[in-house]
C-alpha cells in the first residue's frame, strides 16, 4: 500500500500549478504563532504538519485546533469599535446610497463616492497610522457583512480597491512602499486595482503574458502587455500589476520568465483603459481593460521578489476570501428576511403560506446555509486573526459555498414570493444579477474546488512518503511506524477508529459530531484507497476530484456548524436551541451527502456514468451543439 | 477663540421599540441599543463647525451617566471635539438625575474649564424635559438662547436665529453664553471610521458630582413608568351608510 508515495513524489507539472498555491498564507494584522515542532520527526525532510481542518480529513484525521472552540478573537476594546463604526455604516446605506440608481446607472456617483471615501470605507483594514481604520479580519468581516447585505455593486467597488487592489502592498510591500502609497489609497482617494487575468490567461494566471524587462542600469522596469476585466480599471491610479520578468537562476544560470508583482501608477505614463464593460450584474462597479505600454517602472516599485509573483497573487486572493464570505452572509441575511416577510403575510388557499411543508423547507435550507456560511467566514477571520496561517483551503471553501449558498437563497427568496420576488421592485432580482458573478472570479469555484481536492491530496500523500522513508530506517523511526501501525490494525479489525468529538462538543451535539467523525473516517480511506488505485494519475481524474472537494466541503461545514453551536449552547444565548435544531439537521444531512460522494468517487456503477460523461461531451463538443435534432426529426 | 463646552448624552437609539419593565419601575435598557441623543449631535457638529472656521479653540464634550456614557462621549471625539469629561453617575443615582443636577455639573464644568459657550441639545428624546439650557444658564447668571437654528459670530456676541412657535426670532447675546440646538441649526456629520479610530488616543476625564460639589440627592420619586394606552384595532367598513350608522353607536354624532 505504501509503494503509492512514490507515484505522488513525482507531482506531475499540471499538479504544481495547482498547489503551488499551497505556500503558506499570510495574515494581515497577526503575527504567526509559533508552532511546536513535532516531536516524532523522522531524519528526512519531513512532511509539513498543518494545522488545516480539511487538510487533515484527506488522512483521515482530526485536527481541531482551528475549528475547536469556535474563535472569539475580539478584545472587549474591539468589540466596541466595531459595534461603533457599524452604525455610520449603515447610516451610509440607509441615508445616502441608492443600490437601484446604482444599478440603473451602472456607476456609483460623485456624492456616493465621496461619501464613502470620507467613511473611510476604502482603508478599513489599512493601520490607522497610514489613514486606515485598521481593523482586524474579524472587524472588517462584521463591516463587510453590512455592505453585502445592502449592496454588491459598491461591495466589489469596495473589495477590489481594499481587499485585492492594495492588499499585496499590506501584505508584501515593504516600509518606504507602505508609508508612500497606503496614505494615497485612504486619506488621498487614490482607487486601487488587481491587475492579474489576460485575454488569454484567465484560470490559468501562470500563464499570463504581460512582461516586464529590467533596464540596462537597474534603475526601472519596462512593462507591456494588456489586461482584461479588472475592477476599477477605470478608476485606479494604484495598480498591482503581475507580469513576467526573465529571472536568472544562480544555480544553473539560466534565465526563465517569472511572474513577478509590481506597484504602477497611472502617472508613470503609458497605462490606458478601455470603456466599462456592460455585464450582468454589480453594473456600479467599473470593470475594464488595462493597456500598458513601454510603462516605465522604478525597479523599487517590485512587490516582493522577482519571481515570486505568483505566490503574492495567490497570498492576496487567499487573504480576502473569507471577506466575500462575510459579505454573503450579509446579502443572505437580508434576502431571507424578505422571503419571511412575504410568507408569514401571504395568504393563498385560505392559510399564510409560511404554513406548508414546501415553504418550509426553502426557508429552513436558506436559514441553514446562512448559518454555514456566516461560521465559515468569522471562523476564518477569527483564525487569521488568532495568528493562523493554514487556512488557505477553508478559505477557499468559504468562497465557494459562499457563493453558491448566497445564488440559491436568492433563487428560492424569490421562489417563495412568487410572482412578486420577480418584479424589479421587489429587489431581489438585482440582487440575482450582482450575486452571480461570486462564482466566477478570484479563482472559479471549478478551479478552487480542484484546489481543495489536489492541496488536500497531496498533503495526504505526502505523508504516505514519510511513511515509506520510515521503512527505509525502521529502526529510528520506531514511534512513526508502530502509531501507524496500531491505526491501520484498527481498522483492519473494525475497532472504532474514527475520531473522537465528545470533549469538544455539546452534549447535546454528540450524535451529529459522531457523523461528522464517520465522514472524516470514510474519507481518509477513500483518498488512501483513491492514491493505490490512480497514482499520479489522481491529477486528471476531475470527475473524482469535484466529489472529494464536495465532500471535504460538507465535512468541514459540519465541523464548523458543530463548533459554532457548541459555543451558543454553552454561553445559552437566546438562540441556543435554534441553533441546536440547525446544527444537527444540517450534520444529518451533509453527512449522508459525504457518503453518497465518496461511494460515487469509487464504485464501478458510477464510474461508467462518468465514462459516459465524457463521451457525451466529446460528441456534444464535435458536433458543436446538441448532436440530435428534435424528434420531429425537423 | 472660544473654548466650547457641549453636553451629550447617551439615550435609547430613536429606533428602538421602547419596552416597559414588568415593575414599571422605568424602560428596559438592558442589551438595548444606544446611541447620542439626536439634538446633542446637532450641538457638536455645530461646535466643531466653530473650530474650523477657526472660531472655537477647544471642544469639550461632558455626559453625565453610567460607564457606557463613555461610548457617547467617544461618539463626539470622533465627530471632532478634542476632550471629553465623563461625570459618572450610575445605578440608582443615575435613574433620579434630573435636568437639576445636570445643570448644576455643566454650569460648575463650564467654570473649571474656562468656557465660552456652552451647547447642548434643546431635549433629550428619552424624558423630552427641555430645561438643560435654561437652568444652566440661570445657575451660570449667562444669558441664553435657546433653540437655535442659527448662530452667527460677532465679536465677544453671537446672532441668534431662534425657532419660536409661528416663526424665527433673531436675538442678540453676549458671550459667554448657554446655547440649545433644534433641529435645524444643521446636519450633523457622521463619525468617519478612521476618526473614530483617532478618537480613541483623546482624553477622557473621569469625574464624579461629588468632586464637582454637585448634590445629586433625588428630587423626585418615580412612581410608575407606563405604556401609553394601546390604539383599538380599526375595522374595514362596507360603505358610508356602515360608518355613520357606526359612529352613531358610538355616541360620536
Ligand atoms: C466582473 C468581473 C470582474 C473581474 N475583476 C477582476 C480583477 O479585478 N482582477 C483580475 O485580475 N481579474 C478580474 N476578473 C477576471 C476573473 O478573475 C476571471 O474571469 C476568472 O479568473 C476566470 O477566468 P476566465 O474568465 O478566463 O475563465 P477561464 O479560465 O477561461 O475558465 C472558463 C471555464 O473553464 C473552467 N476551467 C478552466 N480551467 C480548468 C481546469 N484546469 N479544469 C477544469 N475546469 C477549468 C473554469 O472553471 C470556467 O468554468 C474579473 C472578471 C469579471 C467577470
Amino acid at each position: 500500500m505504501i509503494r503509492v508515495s512514490k507515484y505522488i513524489s513525482q507531482t506531475p507539472k499540471c499538479l504544481n500549478k495547482f498547489i503551488e498555491i499551497n505556500s503558506r498564507c499570510l495574515a494581515t494584522q497577526a503575527s504567526p504563532k509559533t508552532v511546536k515542532a513535532d516531536e516524532k520527526k523522522p531524519a528526512q525532510k519531513p512532511a509539513k504538519e498543518s494545522q488545516s481542518f480539511t487538510m487533515n480529513i484527506f488522512r483521515g484525521q482530526l485536527q481541531p485546533n482551528q475549528v475547536f472552540p469556535y474563535p472569539e478573537p475580539l478584545t472587549e476594546e474591539q468589540r466596541e469599535t466595531i459595534v461603533m463604526l457599524m452604525d455610520p455604516m449603515q447610516k451610509f446605506f440607509e441615508e445616502v446610497n441608492d443600490p437601484v440608481r446604482n444599478d440603473d446607472e451602472s456607476s456609483i456617483n460623485e456624492k456616493t463616492s465621496a461619501a464613502l471615501w470620507e467613511l473611510g470605507a476604502f482603508g478599513l483594514q489599512v493601520p490607522v497610522e497610514y489613514g486606515g481604520a485598521g481593523l482586524t479580519n474579524t472587524q472588517y468581516a462584521a463591516g463587510v457583512e453590512i455592505v453585502g447585505a445592502n449592496d454588491l455593486g459598491v461591495g466589489i467597488t469596495l473589495g477590489a480597491h481594499q481587499s485585492i487592489g492594495f492588499k499585496g502592498i499590506l501584505l508584501f510591500g515593504n516600509p518606504e512602499q507602505k508609508a508612500k502609497y497606503l496614505p494615497r489609497v485612504t486619506e488621498g482617494r487614490e482607487y486601487a486595482a488587481f491587475c492579474l487575468t489576460e485575454p488569454t490567461a484567465g484560470s490559468d494566471a501562470g500563464s499570463i503574458k504581460t512582461r516586464a524587462v529590467k533596464s540596462a542600469d537597474g534603475s526601472h522596469y519596462v512593462l507591456n502587455g494588456s489586461k482584461i476585466w479588472i475592477s476599477n480599471g477605470g478608476l485606479a491610479e494604484i495598480m498591482t500589476v503581475f507580469a513576467q520578468v526573465p529571472v536568472t537562476d544562480p544555480a544553473t544560470g539560466k534565465t526563465k520568465d517569472k511572474v513577478t508583482a509590481f506597484i504602477v501608477e497611472r502617472s508613470f505614463g503609458g497605462v490606458t483603459n478601455g470603456p466599462p464593460e456592460r455585464k450582468m450584474g454589480i453594473k456600479c462597479s467599473n470593470t475594464a481593460e488595462v493597456y500598458y505600454e513601454d510603462v516605465k517602472i522604478p525597479a523599487e516599485n517590485i512587490l516582493g521578489q522577482e519571481g515570486e509573483g505568483f505566490k503574492v497573487a495567490m497570498n492576496i486572493l487567499n487573504n480576502g476570501r473569507f471577506g466575500m464570505a462575510a459579505a454573503l452572509s450579509g446579502t443572505m441575511r437580508s434576502c431571507i428576511k424578505k422571503a419571511t416577510d412575504f410568507a408569514t403575510q401571504r395568504l393563498q388557499f385560505g392559510q399564510r403560506i409560511d404554513s406548508y411543508g414546501t415553504i418550509q423547507e426553502k426557508i429552513a435550507r436558506m436559514s441553514m446555509v446562512h448559518y454555514v456560511t456566516e461560521s465559515m467566514a468569522y471562523m476564518i477571520s477569527g483564525n487569521m486573526d488568532n495568528g493562523s496561517q493554514d487556512y488557505h483551503l477553508e478559505a477557499a471553501i468559504s468562497k465557494c459555498f459562499a457563493s453558491e449558498s448566497a445564488w440559491n437563497v436568492c433563487d428560492e427568496s424569490i421562489q417563495i414570493m412568487g410572482g412578486m420576488g420577480y418584479m424589479k421592485g421587489t429587489g431581489l432580482e438585482r440582487v440575482m444579477r450582482d450575486l452571480r458573478i461570486f462564482r466566477i472570479f478570484e479563482g472559479t469555484n471549478d478551479i478552487l474546488r480542484l484546489f481543495v481536492a489536489l492541496t488536500g491530496i497531496q498533503y495526504a500523500g505526502s505523508h504516505l512518503q514519510e511513511l515509506q522513508r520510515a521503512f527505509q530506517n525502521p529502526t529510528a523511526n520506531l514511534g512513526l511506524l508502530v502509531e501507524e501501525a496500531t491505526r491501520r490494525a484498527t481498522r483492519a479489525v473494525g475497532l472504532n477508529s474514527s475520531p473522537n468529538f465528545s470533549h469538544l462538543v455539546h452534549p447535546e451535539l454528540l450524535e451529529s459530531a459522531a457523523l461528522c467523525a464517520k465522514s472524516i473516517q470514510s474519507f481518509g480511506q477513500a483518498i488512501e484507497a483513491a492514491l493505490v488505485k490512480y497514482k499520479r494519475g489522481i491529477v486528471n481524474e476531475q470527475f473524482i476530484l469535484n466529489r472529494y472537494a464536495q465532500a471535504a466541503m460538507d465535512t468541514y461545514a459540519m465541523a464548523v456548524v458543530l463548533s459554532r453551536a457548541t459555543m451558543s449552547l454553552n454561553k445559552n444565548l437566546p438562540s441556543a436551541a435554534h441553533e441546536l435544531l440547525m446544527a444537527q439537521a444540517w450534520c444529518a444531512e451533509a453527512s449522508g451527502r459525504v457518503a453518497y460522494n465518496l461511494n460515487v468517487a469509487s464504485a464501478g456503477k458510477h464510474l461508467d456514468i462518468f465514462s459516459k460523461f465524457g463521451k457525451i461531451s466529446r460528441n456534444v463538443c464535435e458536433s458543436g451543439g446538441i448532436v440530435q435534432s428534435n424528434p420531429l426529426n425537423l | 477663540m472660544a473654548r466650547v463646552l457641549v453636553g451629550v448624552k447617551r439615550v435609547i437609539d430613536y429606533a428602538v421599540k421602547i419596552r416597559v419593565k414588568p415593575d414599571k419601575s422605568g424602560v428596559v435598557t438592558d442589551g438595548v441599543k444606544h446611541a447620542m441623543n439626536p439634538f446633542d449631535e446637532i450641538a457638536i457638529e455645530e461646535a466643531v463647525r466653530m473650530k474650523e472656521k477657526k472660531l472655537a479653540s477647544e471642544i469639550i464634550a461632558v455626559s453625565c451617566g453610567p460607564p457606557q456614557a463613555q461610548e457617547t462621549i467617544r461618539t463626539a471625539l470622533a465627530m471632532g471635539a478634542d476632550r471629553g469629561i465623563h461625570v459618572e453617575v450610575a445605578g440608582a443615582e443615575y435613574d433620579t438625575l434630573q435636568p437639576i443636577h445636570v445643570s448644576k455639573i455643566l454650569a460648575k464644568l463650564a467654570q473649571d474649564e474656562k468656557a465660552d459657550i456652552v451647547i447642548v441639545g434643546k431635549q433629550a428624546i428619552d424624558d423630552d424635559a427641555n430645561q438643560t439650557a435654561q437652568m444652566t444658564a440661570a445657575v451660570l447668571d449667562w444669558p441664553a438662547g435657546t433653540f437655535c437654528s442659527k448662530v452667527e459670530h460677532g465679536s465677544g456676541e453671537l446672532t441668534i436665529t431662534r425657532e419660536v412657535d409661528g416663526g424665527l426670532e433673531v436675538i442678540k447675546v453676549k458671550t459667554p453664553a448657554v446655547l440649545s440646538a433644534d433641529l435645524r441649526l444643521n446636519e450633523p456629520r457622521y463619525a468617519t471610521l478612521p476618526n473614530i479610530m483617532k478618537a480613541k488616543k483623546k482624553p477622557i476625564k473621569k469625574v464624579s458630582p461629588k468632586d464637582l460639589g454637585v448634590d445629586t440627592a433625588p428630587r423626585i420619586d418615580i412612581i410608575s413608568v407606563e405604556d401609553p394606552p394601546v390604539r383599538q384595532a380599526g375595522s374595514i367598513l362596507p360603505d358610508v351608510d356602515a360608518l355613520v350608522a357606526k359612529l352613531k353607536e358610538g355616541g360620536h354624532i
